[in-house]
């Protein structure tokens, strides 16, 4: 087998949100992965929960990485909608660090949950506290690990913070069925509940369907 | 569908499956004769066929190139070490290549139909001593890749690895997918379609109307006398205008003039465009049959998946192979858009499937000419069937 593949994939198991999504996702699901990159999330979850997936994303390069891994890809920008996904063909559609990234994000989600009977999003928390410090003490766009960008220089355009989120889930009428809530990608510690956590909480992450 | 022009490669190089020769086999025969959708039995079927690279013990390593409208056998290396023009996909297939004859047994036939070694309307029909012509039954998509299947199965093969094919080939590679699901690991279908659009039946029959006008044609009765040339060449002409883009047209020629550099203010050839295009028709004359030309476009017209079926959707669930489907931005004879349908409909059926779009200028010609970008996702594709074959 492809020796450089296994490495990264074993690298991809200590991370946070892989892990909280391969717990979420039952075994046999189909499931759809918006900006799934270089698939190594599809491929964890085919091989640990013997899911149907297909990945959506937009770099050629990713979606080559992809292909050699076997997975199912279809290249397509996501500002561009599901048109050609039918309504609730998949049991999850994953939206997993790239909500920021969309240049319509009422329309992603609503396109996400359209599609799938379920959606889980997770994104870094601007709110977090270490984020608000540099950003009161420095006085700069905060640059680190949740956010490793300078701001001229960031794929992403809607940064937001866990209480927006929650404001936006009322605002267009989504359900948050399941929390979880962490504090680095890789190592810290993951939560099911947490006290304040736009204060206190690097990312989130939701499992969402859409409200009455 | 224009074969690559004889580049500068060198053909010695080690990427070249070098010198090859294209062989014949009868596979069908009066005692055992050839099906034809149109209702006709059909013998003798023979088929002009190349092979690079070696079968594995297992004869698991098999891949079959289907080629397009104008394409032959000739797929890859070269006829003899002096010949300056290699196979029609050289870039794609040898040592190291998309399709590398290092790790892959790659077999190309003539279709049904074809002119280049294979049974067609220049063959001799051995009941009347003289070429089908227009004695020639229709053949189908269908057809081709049932003689195919034949070919393959004779070369000792029950399951290709993958067949691939732009543009007709394209349709020649999703017909096998649920023709004959059991016997295809995987397929790359390129630039294809799963029918015809009427704008593309519009430009095939074009194509036919200035063959049929052409006085020589006589009804395809020309063989040994003067061959349609005018109407060959013509066809071949508007053929070219669909293969290229807008934007590429303009690149490569603008409004150039050639011999002249101010109007003439007469009806000779002084754009470049034109010249160009008198060039390919002139080229096409020397090296295909007019009556082929005919059948195959015809061929093309009648290419319909979801006929007998429902949608696209309920015909594809015959295919189990693994798919990449490849198609072009700039391609308007077969559109991007169609391509993703297919997709699309085997995404649904909970098909293995990737959709790729290569941003390209070149128009549908781009399956010949974007060999980087095809090599990579090519290469990467049996790159993953390969390992797993090694695994199982």
């Amino acid at each position: 087998m492809n020796k450089k593949r296994d490495i990264e994939l074993t690298a991809a198991r200590r991370r946070n949100d892989y892990r909280l999504i391969l717990d979420i996702v039952s075994p046999g699901s189909r499931v759809l992965d918006l900006g799934c990159g270089a698939g190594q999330l599809l491929t964890l979850l085919e091989a640990d929960k013997n899911i149907v997936g297909y990945g959506v994303e937009l770099d050629g390069d990713k979606i080559i990485e992809c292909v050699e891994s076997g997975l199912s890809v279809f290249q397509g920008d996501l500002d561009e909608g599901l048109r050609d996904f039918d309504d609730g063909s998949f049991d999850y559609v994953i939206l997993n660090q790239t909500l920021p990234v969309t240049h319509k994000p009422p329309y992603v989600v609503d396109e996400m949950l359209r599609v799938g009977k379920r959606g889980i999003i997770s994104f870094a928390n601007f709110a977090y506290w270490r984020i608000r410090w540099r950003l009161l003490t420095g006085g700069r766009m905060p640059v680190g690990e949740s956010i490793p960008y300078e701001w001229y220089d960031t794929p992403n355009i809607h940064h937001l913070t866990i209480q927006d989120f929650f404001l936006f889930c009322r605002r267009f009428r989504v359900t948050i069925l399941d929390r979880h809530y962490f504090s680095a990608l890789e190592g810290g510690h993951v939560k099911h509940s947490q006290r304040l956590p736009n204060w206190f909480a690097a990312y989130g992450m939701f499992v969402i369907t859409r409200g009455d | 569908m224009t074969v690559i022009k004889s580049n500068h490669e060198n053909h010695a190089a080690d990427d070249s499956v070098g010198v090859v020769e294209t062989r014949q086999v009868e596979l069908f025969t009066a005692d055992d004769p050839l099906h034809l959708e149109c209702g006709t039995e059909f013998a003798p079927v023979t088929l002009a066929y190349e092979t690079y690279g070696t079968l594995s013990e297992a004869r698991d390593n098999a891949i079959l190139i289907c080629h397009a409208l104008s394409g032959d056998a000739h797929a890859a290396g070269v006829h003899s070490p002096e010949d300056p023009k290699p196979g029609w996909w050289d870039r794609m297939i040898g040592p190291g290549k998309a399709f590398d004859t290092e790790k892959y047994f790659v077999i190309c036939s003539n279709v049904l139909g074809g002119c280049k070694g294979s049974t067609g309307p220049s063959t001799n029909s051995p009941r009347m001593d003289k070429p089908h012509a227009l004695g020639f039954p229709m053949v189908t998509i269908h057809d081709m890749v049932v003689a195919q299947k034949r070919l393959v199965e004779h070369l000792g093969i029950d399951r290709l690895l993958s067949v691939t094919g732009g543009s007709m080939g394209g349709m020649q590679a999703l017909d096998w997918t649920v023709s004959f699901p059991d016997s295809v690991v995987s397929a790359i279908p390129i630039a294809t379609t799963y029918r015809l659009s009427a704008q593309g039946i519009a430009f095939n029959e074009v194509g036919r109307q200035a063959i049929f006008a052409d006085p020589h044609w006589n009804n395809g009765d020309y063989y040994g006398a003067e061959p349609p040339d005018v109407g060959l060449a013509l066809a071949r002409m508007i053929g070219h205008i669909t293969y290229l883009s807008d934007k590429s047209m303009h690149e490569k020629f603008g409004r150039d003039l050639r011999y002249r550099d101010k109007y003439a203010y007469d009806f000779q050839q002084e754009f470049q465009v034109e010249s160009y295009l008198h060039y390919q028709g002139e080229k096409f004359i020397k090296r295909f049959d007019a009556n082929t030309y005919l059948y195959l476009t015809k061929a093309m017209d009648y290419f319909d998946l979801v006929d007998g079926y429902h949608s696209l959707t309920e015909s594809l669930k015959r295919a189990t192979a693994k798919f990449l489907m490849i198609a072009f931005t700039s391609d308007w004879l077969f559109p991007a858009a169609q391509n993703k349908q297919i997709a699309n409909a085997l995404r649904t059926n909970g098909s293995d499937v990737t959709y790729v779009e290569i941003r390209s200028d070149y128009g549908h010609d781009a399956f010949l000419l974007e060999f980087e970008e095809l090599t990579k996702l090519i290469s990467a594709f049996l790159g993953f069937l390969y390992e797993e074959k090694a695994v199982q």
